[in-house]
């Protein structure tokens, strides 16, 4: 197993430490069609958690993207501004979004494991 | 049989095998490749012959351009010839058949052409005084006598710039009224189904947007809007007949509703073509309403403007416009374009520069004196009945969400499409090759794979049955399993499927010289 | 009735189709109450020679600007359009096409936008613009608001050189979204410093270039002062013509210019239509309103346009889109870049520096003439110090067959200083006979 975690709004956590990796997940990119653009918070920002923490956006739609969990965001992955393609070709590797210092990690316990999200997103097809 | 040919005839076979050959120039007959002017100006070229300036001290402040701008020059053949071949790549009214649903697009008469360039319309300065404008003041007080009239609303705010600046004036002038009796409402209330343009509207106005659902007849859900409705509602946003292509058969409930809760009604005017000179706003309960010209009233949308949106607004509504507007004076007109000289109307503020769209309203005044009161109603009611027989003509091939009869335009969704592998897109990029512009697409978002369709009065029964046919045909030809041809269309037009994402990923957004050219870079 | 192809024997055939008994049955959801039963109280229809006669007729009424001696503009400015540019914008391939939302079938009108794009970016000396607004005033108030976005700072700071119409358009957009408008109050001694007024929350400074009563400036030391403060330069320019003989803006650090480009291509049009130009930096574009025709190629490789980042927009976006504008004002755009296509680098430079000519000669002329000029500055617009009110003086001399120039009354209502203000512009469409003309009305203690 992978060791992410899931929301219910498609974004995936990798926690090392007291840092979170974020990401979309590779059905939210499947469902979006050929992303073009990623619009990342800064660094140094907060972010709460279920709040806007980065937009992605396809040729016909942009969608928001919610914090898993809050905290201060320590780095974004820079590579999308010149790769949006990073986020389909590996949503879960090199497509990240950004990492995010953990202010409350008892906020991981409300997620899905892999297998809880696995039956999720397929009722969501 | 006499030979008239001079050399000797082709065989059809032979002519198949040049079809895909690649030309020398990479024209195809009439299709022909055109460069940017940039690409084609050369230094020390002009289309213009200018006096030499006389020699005068500078007045520029020590600010005269230094560096070059970077225009290219080029002679007026090249000019014209530049711009023809770049018209031979647009489909148009002019055409044929244009079914882009919502958008109403209807012929464009050419004598209103002709009247908007009359020296006395087009060559006025807007502050000329009073005096010598006195014509074009008249043109703006009849228009709006008019636009009342088939509206039954009392008064117009006739400077918006094209329908979506029609909204933000109508919602800028609730939200005044509301400020003025001390009410701070803040939510608007959008129906699923709206165009795009409205939620836009209501959050650039400052105010929050709350949707509203459809029932399962395609119209607003009465119980659901009455739930939604409270002290803090500004206005209710509906489109009507709406987008869907229906009429509101519950519209007065609607209206009594909102007015209960002491909220505005506001109507979006797009589709006023359904009923133009048979049923009028001001009778349904609606308290402000735009109306684009560019649609119901044949201005030309010359690939995208200009529009005019002027609003019509009930008498609570009216002292809020915003300036300028015209009224008589003595036995002419004049112009009120200050606060201080607006008398007891508390106008919001200001649109735009000067007085509004004079040269759409030359024309949509030309098309209204032209149709008449008889000729408005026979178009509305030519276009309602076009749009029916489509409906007719079509619904055992096409899949149809919501009963008819519709008003001017005819909504189909996608659901004949399924397992064929065709999609909506797919369908419409093969109408191309029919020699059609496609119909509107995914759009109301409230059906899946939205095929929206409007004929317009402007068809004769000989085009919509050609255009009938079309349909009919690709929508065989899907069932059929040729879905690998819907999704290569189009191949007849002067570009097949343009790569979007390849756009959108790594932005080009003008020209530079030192840029490499698609076609260099193969 | 000339536009209807149905003949009664048609609406037959198509009702039986449909299987409906008349017309009126499909209007059936239309409650009952609120349908028409006699026709609205307008006119019947007429024929083409009866509607040109009434139109004429009305036209005949009001003075064109072209019959008589015309030094009008603050913010319209009078310019010859070259013969090709109207017979083109009439093809009706351009003139009766929609938005180009079909790129395959669309590509003339997307073709054209990039290169108006690229001709508006490379006159205001800025990177990136976009396919059109619908004019000056509201490309202004559009800044205003990207300027916002851009900053995340509510308020905005308003020159007294600016247009009072611009102001106005601006202020009141920016107040229905609840920020803060600092309006300078007009600046008729051209001595405004509008630096001291920018303050935390300021998200850009809009300042006219050449300004209102026709001066021209360097904005350079403003717009060091903005970025200073972590705020955006707006300048507005009316007349485009201008920038053919001016240092561009984006040479002198504007963050974002909004113009009016009606001048080039366009006639008067009584104020509308007219065509709003609206350029930026690079890094903002996302920020930007309004279409944007981009490069791209098709499934055959060969090079082709399109509508791009469109999820900046309505139709896409709602709610949360950069900007509600939809239709803008894309057949004036075709005459704009049609008539700059002809004038080319040596043609627009030319026709600038004959406007500016002619200007310097009249301002001269009528200083000559005892009349009071008060710019030490101008492009092709001055303002001139009557001895009485000048809305008196214009308004007599239109009697007289003079349409002198715009009291500035008209535009600062209430100024007691703006009271005997005139504003004069001359272009190259002013002949000698029209300059002798003014300076005989206006000179000799008028």
């Amino acid at each position: 197993m992978s060791g992410l975690k899931y929301t219910k709004e498609h974004e995936w956590v990798r926690v090392d430490g007291d840092v979170a990796t974020v990401g979309i997940s590779d059905f939210a990119q499947s469902q979006l069609g050929d992303v073009v653009f990623v619009e990342l918070p800064e660094v140094g920002s907060q972010v709460k958690r279920d709040g806007n923490a980065a937009v992605v956006e396809s040729v016909k739609a942009a969608s928001d993207v919610y914090a898993p969990v809050s905290g201060e965001v320590v780095e974004v992955n820079g590579a999308l501004e010149d790769a949006p393609q990073l986020v389909n070709e590996s949503p879960v590797g090199d497509g990240w979004f950004m990492k995010i210092r953990l202010s409350d990690p008892s906020e991981l316990d409300g997620l899905m494991d892999e297998a809880a999200y696995a039956d999720y997103s397929e009722s969501q097809a | 049989m006499t030979d008239m040919s001079q050399g000797r005839t082709s065989r059809p076979d032979a002519l198949s095998a040049a079809a895909g050959a690649p030309t020398f120039t990479g024209n195809r007959g009439l299709q022909i490749e055109e460069p940017l002017i940039f690409e084609i100006g050369a230094d020390g070229r002009a289309g213009v012959d200018l006096p030499e300036p006389a020699n005068v001290a500078s007045r520029l402040g020590g600010l005269e351009r230094r560096e070059a701008i970077g225009l290219p020059g080029l002679s007026e053949p090249q000019v014209v010839r530049h711009y023809t071949r770049l018209s031979q790549k647009n489909y148009a009214i002019d055409m044929g058949v244009y079914p882009l649903g919502s958008c109403t697009m209807k012929h464009n008469p050419r004598l209103n052409e002709k009247l908007a360039r009359l020296p006395g319309f087009a060559d006025l300065h807007p502050l000329q005084p009073e005096a010598t404008v006195q014509g074009a003041l008249e043109l703006i007080d009849e228009l709006a006598r008019w636009i009342r009239t088939l509206t039954g609303m009392p008064a117009v705010a006739m400077s918006p710039a094209a329908g979506a600046h029609g909204e933000l004036c109508g919602l800028m002038t609730i939200r005044a009224a509301l400020e003025a009796r001390g009410d701070a409402r803040r939510r608007v209330l959008v129906p699923d189904s709206a165009h795009g343009t409205n939620p836009a509207t209501a959050a650039i106005c400052g105010y929050s947007v709350e949707a509203v659902p459809l029932n399962d007849r395609g119209r607003v859900d009465l119980a659901a809007l009455r739930s939604a409705l409270d002290d803090g509602v500004a206005a209710f946003m509906l489109t009507n007949p709406n987008t869907c292509g229906l009429f509101e058969d519950e519209i007065l409930e609607q209206a009594r509703a909102v007015h209960e809760a002491g909220a505005f009604f506001y109507c979006d005017g797009a589709n006023f073509n359904a009923i133009v000179g048979r049923v009028r706003p001001g009778d349904l309960g609606v308290d402000c309403m735009h109306l684009n010209l560019h649609k119901t009233f044949s201005t030309p949308h010359g690939g995208g403007g200009p529009g005019s949106g002027p609003v019509v607004l009930s008498d609570a509504l009216a002292p809020f416009a915003p300036l300028p507007w015209v009224v008589h004076r003595g036995d002419g007109y004049a112009l009120v374009e200050a606060a201080n000289e607006a008398g007891d109307a508390q106008p919001f503020g200001r649109m735009r520069a000067f007085h509004g769209q004079i040269g759409m309203f030359v024309r949509a005044l030309a098309y209204m004196m032209s149709h008449g009161a008889d000729g408005l109603l026979q178009a509305s009611s030519d276009a309602v009945l076009n749009a029916n027989y489509l409906l007719a003509k079509l619904k055992d091939v096409l899949s149809l969400p919501y009963d008819g009869p519709c008003m001017h335009e005819v909504l189909f969704d996608d659901e004949f499409l399924e397992g064929t592998d065709v999609s909506t897109l797919d369908f419409a990029k093969a109408m191309i090759d029919e020699g059609f512009h496609p119909m509107t697409m995914y759009f109301p978002l409230v059906v899946h794979g939205a095929l929206l369709m409007e004929p317009t009065e402007s068809e004769s029964r000989e085009s919509l049955d050609q255009f009938i046919g079309a349909v009919r045909r690709l929508a065989e030809r899907a069932q059929a399993g040729e879905a690998a041809a819907f999704q290569a269309a189009p191949v007849h037009a002067p570009r097949r499927r343009l790569d979007e994402t390849a756009a959108a990923r790594k932005p080009v957004l003008r020209w530079r010289p030192e840029q490499v050219t698609g076609e260099a870079a193969e | 009735m000339r536009y209807l192809p149905h003949t009664d024997a048609d609406r037959h055939a198509m009702l039986a189709a449909i299987g409906a008994p008349s017309v009126d049955s499909l209007f059936r959801d239309v409650p009952e109450s609120a349908r028409l039963t006699a026709p609205v109280d307008l006119p019947a229809h007429m024929g083409e020679i009866e509607v040109e006669r009434a139109l004429s007729k009305m036209a005949a009424k009001s003075t064109a600007a072209g019959s008589v001696p015309f030094f009008l503009g603050a913010g319209s400015y009078r310019h010859h359009v070259p013969a090709a540019v109207d017979h083109l914008i009439q093809r009706g391939e351009f003139l009766t096409s929609y938005t180009p939302y079909q790129a395959e079938v669309a590509q003339g009108t997307l073709q054209y936008l990039y290169e108006f794009q690229t001709q508006v970016a490379l006159l205001t000396g800025m990177d990136v613009a976009n396919a059109s607004m619908y004019d000056g005033a509201t490309a202004c108030a559009e800044a205003a608001l990207m300027a916002r976005r851009v900053t995340k700072r509510p308020d905005v700071v308003l020159s007294g050189g600016l247009h009072p119409h611009y102001a106005d358009t601006t202020e009141t957009l920016v107040r229905f979204i609840d920020g803060k408008v600092d309006r300078l109050p007009p600046d008729i001694t051209g001595t405004e410093d509008a630096a001291p007024r920018i303050a935390d929350g300021t998200a850009c400074v809009v300042v006219q270039y050449p300004d209102l009563f026709g001066r021209v400036r360097d904005l350079r030391p403003l717009a060091d002062a903005c970025h200073a403060a972590g705020a955006l330069l707006v300048v507005v320019v009316t007349e485009i013509v201008a920038l053919g003989a001016l240092v561009p803006p984006g040479e002198m650090g504007a963050d974002i210019v909004a113009a009016e480009g009606r001048s080039i291509g366009n006639p008067l049009n009584f104020g509308g239509p007219c065509v709003g130009l609206f350029a930026a930096r690079d890094k903002h574009v996302r920020q930007m309103p309004g279409r944007l025709a981009g490069e791209t190629h098709d499934v055959d490789g060969k090079r082709g346009w399109v509508l791009t980042l469109s999820t900046r927009e309505q139709h896409i976006r709602r709610e949360h889109a950069t900007s509600n504008i939809c239709t803008n004002s894309g057949l004036c755009a075709l005459a704009f870049t049609i008539h700059l296509s002809l004038l080319g680098e040596d043609g627009l430079r030319r026709l600038a520096a004959l406007n500016h000519a002619a200007a310097a000669t009249l301002a001269d002329r009528l200083a000559a003439a005892g009349v009071e000029v008060l710019n030490e500055t101008f492009f092709n617009e001055f303002t001139v110090r009557l001895r009485e009110p000048a809305a008196d003086v214009a308004d007599r001399l239109a009697a007289e067959g003079i349409l002198a120039g715009v009291p500035l009354s008209r535009l600062l209502p209430g100024n007691p200083d703006a009271e005997n203000l005139l504003l004069v512009a001359v272009t190259e469409t002013a002949t000698e006979g029209d300059m002798e003309a003014l300076c005989g009305a206006l000179g000799g203690g008028r």
